[in-house]
């Protein structure tokens, strides 16, 4: 029996493992102690569970507990690596590279950065969503500090080459920044292997809770040290002052842990189910697969339905089927998604596009149902597009004068 | 954001999808916006030559709900009235209508451009002068 609605945008959040939130319960009540009070047990309790949460997250990536440092999500994350290595190197030169792809909360940290006198270098990505390496390169200048390049793209789940990226930052004495939010608990990740300095994650896209993410600060070879965002009573280091996140972090833990032991399961179950939808989908006349094949997520695929507009096609079934689209009409900006723009794609194709996010509870029932109900709404709307008709008839679109408004 | 049951409705069963024969000297086609900007409209009217009754109406949208809702609605009401009336057909009308949040106004800007360009195109086919509009606000 299929329940609805199906939940296929993990990308945005995912649900929380009941097994997270069975962890939690307590620490919302009986051992409800602040984890900063170090002279009764109600603290001692407190740091403990924190403790062991934060062997469980450093478990995950390969890193010491020490060099876990929570937040409230990757957005802080990602803004504390970024301002915290531009204030504490500042001696050192003011230079950042990151690419066009990022998440808002780097491009727009990145933007700051500007305004404050530092300089940021955008790498453009190549059509399959990878940077280039050899223009990654040769962006590196004596006041480069920093790179800052995601593990994995949120809109079309294509996975950067982190050890060849981290190559280069190693030859030339640049910190390396991550914010691999889609990347942890999905694939393995691994901050000593992938060469790593700095890395933004977060709980609830790894079925944690919302509002507690961490920073990974790399503490031997070299030894990083960012300058704190928030001030106030010198938590965590120093670095993230701010009474801890006690249930949060718990829930966290678990969800790492669960993560860590049952990714090769899941990662073979689910890549199974997204294959399987992908090539059912890319069948349907003039669509389009969205990022690199290959170096790509396990869960997610993006592909553009030509001829019909994105939101229109998810109001076809999302009472049923929650998905995500880089339509425009889908945000406030009326732009398409920047994202799909930067691998070269006409406005046209970004306007078309469907974000499929798989993830834990996702079931084949529901891949076969999605599969139907995409493909049908797709074949209506097209029934009533001008623009299908055009195409059907042979008629050249570019030489039509549109009236853009 | 959710919809309003009136978009749903005419989403879900668009009044008047189809082609009109644009060679047909009473049959006039207003095709607005462009695919770059995610809507693109063409709607047609047929006119009774003896009376100036449109007397059938169809389009084709390539947009979102609140855009196929818009031309959908745009096409029910043209059905049965003079092209003079018709003329007068304003967006607001459409976004009453339908409950269009602010954000999904250029949505029934368009099917109002989409009915005056049809009008116009079947006022130029017939040897009238073409109607001049102020500037839609909207766009």
């Amino acid at each position: 029996m299929l329940n609805f609605p199906i939940y296929l945008d993990h990308n945005a959040t995912t649900p929380c493992d009941p097994r997270v939130v069975e962890a939690m319960i307590p620490y919302f009540t009986n051992s409800f102690g602040n984890a900063a009070s170090r002279n009764h047990a109600f603290g001692w309790q407190a740091e403990e569970a924190v403790d062991y949460a934060r062997e469980q997250v450093a478990k995950l990536i390969g890193a010491d507990p020490k060099e876990i440092i929570f937040t409230s999500g990757a957005t802080e994350g990602d803004n504390l690596a970024i301002k915290g290595v531009f204030e504490m190197y500042a001696s050192k030169g003011n230079h950042i590279i990151t690419c066009n792809i990022e998440h808002k909360a780097v491009l727009d940290t990145c933007k700051h950065i500007e305004k404050e006198g530092g300089e940021v270098t955008y790498l453009k990505v190549k059509d399959n969503g990878l940077v280039d390496l050899a223009e990654l390169e040769a962006a590196i200048k004596p006041t480069t500090i920093l790179i800052a390049v995601m593990y994995a793209n949120n809109e079309i789940g294509t996975v950067m080459p982190m050890k060849e990226i981290s190559a280069i930052a190693r030859k030339h004495g640049v910190l390396l920044f991550s914010d691999a939010t889609q990347a942890v608990g999905k694939i393995p990740v691994d901050v000593n292997k992938d060469g790593i300095d700095l890395m933004a994650f977060t709980a609830h896209k790894m079925y944690g809770p919302k509002g507690v993410g961490a920073l990974y600060v790399r503490r031997k070879n070299p030894r990083v040290k960012v300058t704190a965002q928030i001030d106030g009573g010198g938590h965590e280091r120093g670095m993230r002052s701010g009474t801890l996140n006690v249930p949060g972090i718990v829930g966290f833990g678990k969800a790492c842990e669960i993560c860590r032991l049952e990714m090769d399961e899941e990662t073979a179950r689910v890549s199974k189910l997204r294959d399987k939808l992908q090539t059912e989908l890319m069948k349907v006349e003039e669509s389009y697969l969205n990022g690199d094949k290959e170096h790509k997520l396990p869960h997610v695929t993006n592909i553009s339905f030509k001829y019909v507009e994105g939101e229109g096609l998810m109001m076809g079934f999302n009472k049923n089927i929650a998905v995500s689209s880089g339509s425009a009409c889908t945000s406030a900006s009326l732009e398409p998604s920047y994202v799909l723009k930067a691998l070269g794609l006409g406005d046209d194709l970004a306007h078309s596009s469907l974000r499929f996010g798989l993830g834990r509870f996702t079931t084949e029932e529901q891949i076969d149902y999605t599969i139907e109900q995409v493909t049908n709404t797709v074949n209506k709307l097209r029934e009533m597009s001008p623009l299908w008709e055009m195409y059907k008839e042979g008629i050249d679109m570019s030489t039509i004068e549109w009236a853009h408004h | 954001m959710a919809y309003s049951e009136k978009v749903i409705d005419h989403y879900q069963n668009p009044k008047n999808v189809g082609t009109l024969d644009k060679s047909k000297n009473n049959v006039g086609t207003g095709l607005v916006g462009a695919p770059e900007c995610g809507d693109v409209m063409r709607l047609q009217i047929e006119v009774d030559e003896t009376t100036g009754m449109i007397k059938d109406a169809k389009f084709k949208t390539f947009g979102c709900g609140s855009a196929i809702a818009s031309s959908s609605l745009a096409t029910e009401w043209l059905k049965g009235k003079t092209v003079d009336e018709a003329v007068k057909i304003d967006n607001m009308e459409i976004v009453e209508e339908l409950n269009l949040p602010p954000v999904k106004i250029h949505c029934s800007v368009l099917a109002e451009d989409a009915i005056k360009a049809a009008i116009n195109d079947y006022r130029q086919k017939n040897g009238l002068p073409e109607l001049k509009f102020d500037e839609s606000p909207v766009h």
